[in-house]
């Protein structure tokens, strides 16, 4: 094996360590999704493990997950070696509910929250016509309760046919 | 001209727009969350509380970049809690008091739908940093927007009651969206630097968005004031000081307290 091809590989391999450790950081409001599902990673650089950057994105601009996701990422790589970590806040563009992963819409709707319906570029947003469906009976017979819910990402809604309440997980 | 009106033109005047930016944002924030608690069911308890930590954390993002263009070293935090009142520079209409729960969301969509035109203005203006926080408070405004509008068309196409307070409330509170198209020289160096946009398409633009709820709500538009209000030059109503006596409390009291 020629040095240059060492050095590629090597770099590869700290590269997928340091995605599979991000894969185990979890959003600590939905506990459910890791912060790849949730699309907030926007990268891992660097020349060395030595000095890693990792790019990050939030959600909502007030969200309070934020700065607790940064903490347990810094910790995670820390206790995993990696001890020049800085961490970039990247805002443009804007993180949009589109980036959710198709496992972590999975994730949501058996966990009894419903998934964002429809990517945000979707015109028919724009007449409003969005059938969330219930999570517990997939009923489309959905109302709206209110726009925000427990976190700045929900929205809160009841379903007609089974009476449930539960959470929308919104398009942003 | 007055030596402080010198003063104010002396400084730069992107940090001065940044700052009626930020200031905006944080104090209606900080309104908002005197709700938590009192709102009138659970879920506008959260709507509101929601609403206000979008707004403060818009804050901060400007708050930031404003501490940035000073270079003096002073953070998002010392910018909140250690300026005195004449120091804010945030549109009068934003600290005026929550009133009732109709009173609050009249003065929540006149000031949302008024953010909602001039960030989706800013999101491709020449300051790329103003641009980019533009862009992500865009996305949370559209639901500011949605959510006071839903309100005012529900208590204004309400009962008697209702009716009569939202329209109360928007004779108060009209007077106060003067001064949100009333362009100084700050905005006027702004607008030459392609930054702010042009304040004639913004008023309309927000002047029909207003009306298309009005007209939904059943409720009659005053007639515009010709007086503006100053607070985006520092010049206050008597309400933001007692307001900041206490937000800025606990900074005040024990300086540096962090947790």
């Amino acid at each position: 094996m020629s040095v240059a091809s060492q050095v590629e590989s090597a770099q590869s391999n700290w590269q997928e360590e340091v995605w599979r450790l991000l894969g185990e950081v979890k959003d600590p409001e939905i506990p459910l999704l890791s912060i790849i599902d949730l699309g907030i990673v926007r990268y891992v650089r660097g020349a060395s493990r030595d000095a890693l950057h990792v790019g990050l994105t939030p959600t909502y601009s007030g969200c309070p997950a934020t700065e607790v996701i940064r903490n347990s990422v810094e910790q995670k790589l820390a206790r995993a070696g990696f001890r020049e970590v800085v961490i970039e806040t990247i805002l443009a563009p804007p993180w949009s509910s589109d980036w959710l992963t198709p496992a972590a819409r999975l994730k949501l709707a058996a966990y009894g929250i419903a998934p964002p319906v429809e990517a945000v570029s979707n015109p028919k947003r724009l007449l409003g016509a969005v059938a969330v469906l219930c999570p517990r009976c997939h009923s489309p017979a959905t109302r709206l309760i209110s726009e925000f819910g427990s976190t700045p990402c929900k929205a809160h809604y009841a379903c007609t046919a089974c009476l449930e309440p539960f959470d929308y997980f919104k398009c942003i | 001209m007055s030596a402080a009106i010198a003063q104010v033109l002396s400084e730069d005047p992107r940090l001065r727009y940044v700052l009626r930016l930020a200031d905006t944002s944080l104090i209606l924030g900080q309104r908002l969350a005197e709700w938590v608690g009192h709102a009138p069911a659970l879920e506008e308890d959260l709507g509101l509380a929601n609403i206000a930590l979008d707004l403060i954390g818009q804050a901060r993002l400007l708050l930031s970049y404003a501490g940035e263009l000073e270079g003096r070293g002073r953070s998002e935090d010392e910018l909140a809690f250690l300026r005195d009142a004449g120091q804010f520079l945030n549109l009068t209409l934003v600290e005026q008091p929550n009133g009732d729960f109709g009173h609050t969301l009249v003065r929540q969509l006149l000031a949302s739908a008024f953010q909602l035109e001039l960030y989706e203005a800013l999101q491709t203006c020449a300051d790329a940093r103003l641009a980019e926080i533009a862009a992500k408070a865009l996305q949370e405004t559209r639901y500011h927007v949605r959510y006071s509008a839903s309100w005012v068309v529900r208590l204004g196409d309400g009962t008697a009651e209702s009716h009569a307070r939202v329209q109360s409330a928007l004779e108060e509170l009209w007077p106060f969206t003067t001064e949100l198209f009333a362009a100084d020289a700050v905005e006027e160096a702004m607008a030459a630097a392609g930054i702010a946009p042009d304040v004639a398409a913004l008023q309309a633009r927000w002047s029909a968005r207003i009306d298309a709820v009005l007209a939904e709500a059943t409720l009659v538009r005053p007639a515009d004031s010709p007086f503006p209000w100053h607070g985006k030059r520092g010049v206050h109503t008597e309400h933001l000081g007692y307001m900041l006596a206490e937000m800025q409390f606990l900074q005040r009291a024990y300086p540096g307290a962090e947790w």
